[in-house]
């Protein structure tokens, strides 16, 4: 009975609370005014299901809270195990391989883009995920590379393969050069200034157009080459899938690698406890800036392939909801899990594409869901468990 | 509990790679298969959807007349959002699709990304609105064209008439920062560079959605200027030209077809009144435009067609008119066409040059009297 | 001088518009450490309203002063009203998690109401009547000075006033006050936390709604957008000035207008934006808790 009133009155507020901008329309242009009252129904209707829905849920939610740890995470399970481990791989490796033979260069396209956003998303993670530091302007390394990449190939030809370690070496730099200004701010002013330097670099590819040639872009960016021959664009994408499968690996097994090293552990202790972290004898400094610039490395590594798959890049495409989008994927896979962080960008790059068909409420759906897992799972869909050591009595 | 979700997520994305991997490409079958692209959703939609219901009235016209060499034509409409990377996407679906022709992009960015997959795959491309000199003047894209005449006869027009017929010597030269509008506004300034006598005494980019113009405003009226050339859309255009005359300036002020919008002379309100600005010529005496506009508020409520309906029209039209003629949906057979025979359509008798402009479109002076845009002769 | 001065005031009048969101801003961050990315969809949602309220009275018979009132009142109830229930649904249940869930929440909310007013209305840009009269006694300097920017002027002085006011002298404003220092402390001396964080973020809302009428009557015009641009320049204000401070969030906002003013008059409005970032950098690396605000010392 309490649940009925609540939620009566919870759709009865909603209605009256979207009233002006749901069931009236002015239009000052045409000077009409249009009563929409059908949306009125459907939001005191939807909103007194959804109050339910809602209640429902975090009711779980604060129960699964005393979920009790013992049993390790079937993902934990997973890799932890040689036994499970192996066919999981083998698997998805086969998978993975035969892929293109199946679906239409569309699909082969769309994969390509979300590896793209895999290693992003693996890299932002270092920085956020890992080393506790809010960078709310990745995207300026992604555009670094990227715009590396397109003038290396206009002014002086070079190729692919050249550009690719260049633009991973010009992100790295540029990740030191954002770092040390930061070096002491904390939190939300930290991922303020990163915003801010996010904004400046795009504003600068924007407006300084002798240089990168402005809004209008650079178009024609060369392709990769397949051992010195040009390909045609069908195999050009095949051949960037398969690149894509390759780097992938490459950083998964690198960021797994990192976690485990030393300086993978200071990036822990950092986001843990500053203070401790200094306290015991780790150089912030130092383990803050590696963050940042190996952070920014596979960024501009994946600018360098944006630009060659695209073949046409300008400063639009490097905007804040850019990053946002890639702290999305890292926050809602589960900061500083690697899985996570993975099945997380196929998640938010692969459903919009097949959703095509309601491609007007996306940006909707996007910010929802953004709400949504925060508020009932913000651990994000792996949550990391932390590596615990027992120490047993033989 | 936790489990189980997992699993759940575990299942829904071996699901989502089962349903890509069992969607297979499609064999191009009898209909002809007519590619739209534009931005259908977000806030550019108001530039793409226009086009999209071009392409429909014309497809169900002709569809109704037994369709185009006995076959039925099928629309592709498919969203590119005016991002290039979006557009990519858009491009190698429509081409995996069977897209045999395309009616896009809408925006030039857009287009310029997706050239190079329509161009690879041997389709031809006709753009309602992209019109950026480069993408026919560089030579690089063969198969595009366009029914709409292109951003430096814009500027070109412009500068003559601000000089010519309004008598100029000094003038200030603004723009918004984005593709379209710099770009005018760099033509601009090249073409009065080009003239005796002319002094271009500010070239500068204002932020688009500040919260106040103030500063630019009244930098252009310390360098001097008589006259203000504006590249870039209404939004702007209005903010600055409202602020101008607020603060007594009474400077000429000449802009794109960005700005020659109705909606531009709806939010200045009386503020309007005298702006220029350049469009396609007027058409609205032809009875096929006027036909295409019947059947719009017929099947839209009443609703008046908005941008670059005339020109998505046109170009669905000159298309399919192409296919007709060349007996075949093949790139070669088609092209010819294009270039070598002129076809009636909703913004004139037309054809193709070599490099892919319309010929027989161009650009007219506007000026606003009475709250309306009037063509000047 | 003259053009200095005429520099000055546009400054003046950027700054001010600034200041009336970047209060909302520091007063949310003040109180639970959280940038609300959405207060700029208030502040647009705000304006909205106001134009539907304004037309519907317009369309009714009111006139002049009458549609501006009763528009501006309508107004801030309602953006008040989805500050609470933005409150409610997206930070509320995330006041025990990280630092990292609210922000991304508010990022979230922020692009949910972007697009929610874009379906339910339209994308285009809608015009907005100038419902701020022109006063008499300012026809002289009108050219220079309009009664629109004097009207924005003044509404943010007294905002500041006031709402300094508030937190100095009332209890509510004590409660916020104990609330910003130490939340658990507050509970235990028996304050509501839910109320007095829910009263913030409506005044916070409320100020921004009045921004909002007050701007859009200045500019003309109003789009599903102008909440994410002005947003980003306001939140940068109140960052520069010291967030959680409200002198910091005006000094902040005031500060950044004159530097674009001044920069794109002598220098150039090509980066304009770009000069507002690298203000802000600059100030944050010498002056990492921004020029008014409280540099804290961390007890570990």
């Amino acid at each position: 009975m309490k649940d009925l009133k609540q939620s009566f009155f919870i759709s009865v507020w909603f209605m009256l609370l979207t009233f002006p901008i749901m069931v009236i329309r002015v239009n000052t242009i045409e000077k009409v005014v249009q009563w929409r009252w059908t949306n009125m129904a459907a939001m005191g209707i939807g909103t007194f299901i959804l109050s339910y829905l809602w209640r429902y849920m975090l009711a779980r939610k604060e129960a699964g809270a005393q979920e009790n740890g013992d049993v390790l995470p079937w993902h934990q399970k997973l890799f932890s195990e040689r036994k499970y481990f192996i066919p999981f791989v083998a698997a998805v490796l086969t998978f993975a391989a035969l892929f293109p033979l199946f679906v239409s260069e569309y699909r082969v396209n769309i994969m390509i883009t979300a590896m793209i956003y895999v290693v992003l998303g693996l890299g932002l993670n270092i920085v956020v995920g890992l080393a506790g530091l809010l960078d709310l302007g990745y995207v300026a390394f992604y555009a670094v590379g990227a715009y590396t990449y397109a003038l290396l190939n206009y002014h002086f030809h070079v190729g692919f393969w050249l550009a690719l370690p260049l633009g991973a070496l010009v992100g790295a730099v540029f990740g030191i050069l954002l770092g040390i200004p930061v070096l002491r701010l904390r939190g939300d002013y930290l991922a303020i200034v990163t915003l801010g330097f996010g904004e400046i670099i795009r504003l600068i590819l924007e407006n300084w157009g002798a240089f990168s040639f402005g809004p209008s872009g650079i178009a024609n960016i060369s392709r990769p080459t397949f051992f010195g021959m040009m390909i045609t664009r069908s195999q050009g994408i095949l051949f960037m899938y398969y690149l894509m499968i390759a780097l992938g690996i490459f950083t998964i097994f690198v960021v797994n690698r990192l976690q485990d090293s030393r300086l993978g552990r200071s990036w822990l202790a950092l986001r843990e406890d500053e203070i401790a972290c200094q306290a015991m004898g780790i150089d912030r400094m130092k383990t803050k800036l590696a963050a940042f610039a190996l952070g920014a490395t596979w960024a501009g590594m994946m600018g360098v392939i944006f630009a060659a798959k695209t073949s046409f890049i300008n400063p639009a495409s490097f905007t804040f909801l850019e990053s946002a989008i890639i702290l999305s994927i890292v926050v809602l896979g589960g900061m500083g899990s690697i899985l996570g962080v993975t099945l997380g960008a196929f998640i938010l790059i692969l459903l919009p594409e097949e959703l095509r068909a309601f491609s007007q409420y996306r940006m909707l759906i996007f910010g929802a869901s953004m709400v949504l897992m925060m508020v009932f799972r913000p651990q994000g869909i792996i949550s990391n468990v932390r590596r615990s050591y027992e120490y047993h009595e033989s | 509990m936790r489990r189980i979700f997992s699993i759940a997520v575990i299942v829904m994305v071996v699901m989502a790679f089962m349903i890509t991997g069992c969607a297979k490409k499609e064999v191009a079958v009898e209909p002809i298969k007519v590619g739209v692209a534009g931005p259908h959703s977000g806030d550019l939609a108001s530039y793409g959807i226009p086009t999209v219901r071009a392409a429909e009235l014309v497809v169900e016209e002709i569809n109704a007349q037994g369709g185009v060499l006995g076959r039925p034509v099928e629309l592709l409409v498919e969203d590119d959002v005016c991002k290039p990377e979006v557009a990519t996407n858009t491009a190698t679906k429509l081409v995996s699709d069977g897209a045999v022709v395309v009616v896009g992009h809408v925006c030039s960015g857009a287009t310029k990304a997706a050239l190079g997959i329509y161009n690879d795959a041997g389709i031809i491309v006709m753009s309602p609105s992209a019109t950026n000199p480069g993408l026919t003047q560089s030579g690089d894209y063969p198969n595009f064209f366009r029914t709409i005449a292109s951003d430096d006869l814009q500027a070109q027009l412009g500068v003559d008439f601000t000089v010519n017929t309004l008598g100029a010597k000094k003038v200030a030269v603004i723009h918004d920062k984005g593709d379209y509008g710099k770009g005018y506004a760099e033509f601009a300034r090249k073409y009065l560079a080009e003239m005796d006598g002319v002094e271009v005494t500010l070239f500068e980019g204002v932020t688009p959605g500040a919260v106040d113009y103030s500063a630019i405003v009244q930098k252009i009226r310390k360098s001097g200027a008589e006259a203000v050339v504006f590249g870039g859309y209404h939004p702007e255009a209005s903010k600055i030209v409202t602020q101008m005359k607020k603060k007594k300036m009474d400077l000429y002020f000449i802009s794109d077809d960005g700005v020659k919008d109705v909606t531009f002379i709806k939010v200045a309100g009386d503020f309007a009144e005298g702006v220029y600005a350049s469009g396609p010529m007027d058409v609205s005496d032809l009875p096929m435009y006027q036909k295409a506009v019947e059947a719009h508020k017929a099947k839209y409520d009443g609703e008046e067609p908005g941008a670059f309906f005339k020109e998505g029209y046109a170009a669905t039209i000159a298309l399919l008119n192409a296919i007709e003629k060349a007996g075949s949906t093949e790139y070669s057979a088609i092209e010819k066409v294009l270039r070598s025979e002129y076809v009636d359509t909703t913004v004139g008798s037309i054809s193709f040059d070599e490099k892919g402009d319309a010929i027989g479109v161009g650009f007219s002076m506007y000026r606003v009297v009475n709250g309306e845009y009037v063509e000047q002769k | 001088m003259e053009y200095f001065f005429e520099l000055f005031l546009g400054g003046l009048t950027r700054g001010s518009i600034y200041a009336l969101i970047a209060l909302g801003y520091t007063m949310v961050y003040g109180i639970i450490e959280l940038i609300n990315f959405a207060h700029g969809e208030i502040y647009m949602i705000g304006a909205f309203t106001a134009l539907i309220a304004a037309s519907l009275l317009t369309m009714a018979g009111f006139k002049g002063l009458a549609v501006l009132a009763l528009a501006m009142v309508i107004a801030v109830i309602y953006a008040g009203a989805y500050g609470y229930t933005v409150e409610k649904i997206a930070y509320q249940p995330l006041r025990q998690a990280s630092r990292l869930s609210p922000l991304i929440s508010a990022i979230g909310m922020s692009i949910f109401l972007q697009n929610y007013v874009l379906l339910a209305q339209t994308s285009d840009f809608l015009p907005f009547p100038s419902l701020i009269p022109q006063f008499g006694f300012m026809k002289s300097v009108e050219h220079i000075f309009s009664s629109s920017e004097l009207v924005i002027v003044s509404v943010t002085t007294v905002s500041m006033i006031l709402l300094t006011c508030l937190i100095k002298f009332t209890r509510m404003g004590k409660a916020m006050r104990a609330t910003a220092q130490d939340r658990k402390m507050a509970m235990l001396a028996g304050i509501n936390i839910n109320r007095v964080i829910s009263t913030t973020f409506v005044i916070g809302s409320s100020l921004a709604a009045v921004g909002g009428v007050l701007i859009a009557s200045h500019i003309g015009q109003i789009n599903f957008y102008i909440g994410f641009t002005a947003g980003i320049k306001a939140f940068t204000a109140a960052v520069l000035g010291g967030i959680g401070s409200i002198p910091g969030a005006v000094l902040g906002a005031l500060v950044l207008g004159w530097t674009e003013s001044f920069a794109t008059g002598y220098i150039s409005s090509d980066y304009e934006d770009v000069f507002a970032f690298l203000l802000l950098v600059l100030i944050l690396i010498f002056r990492p808790e921004g020029l008014l605000g409280k540099s804290s010392t961390h007890k570990v």
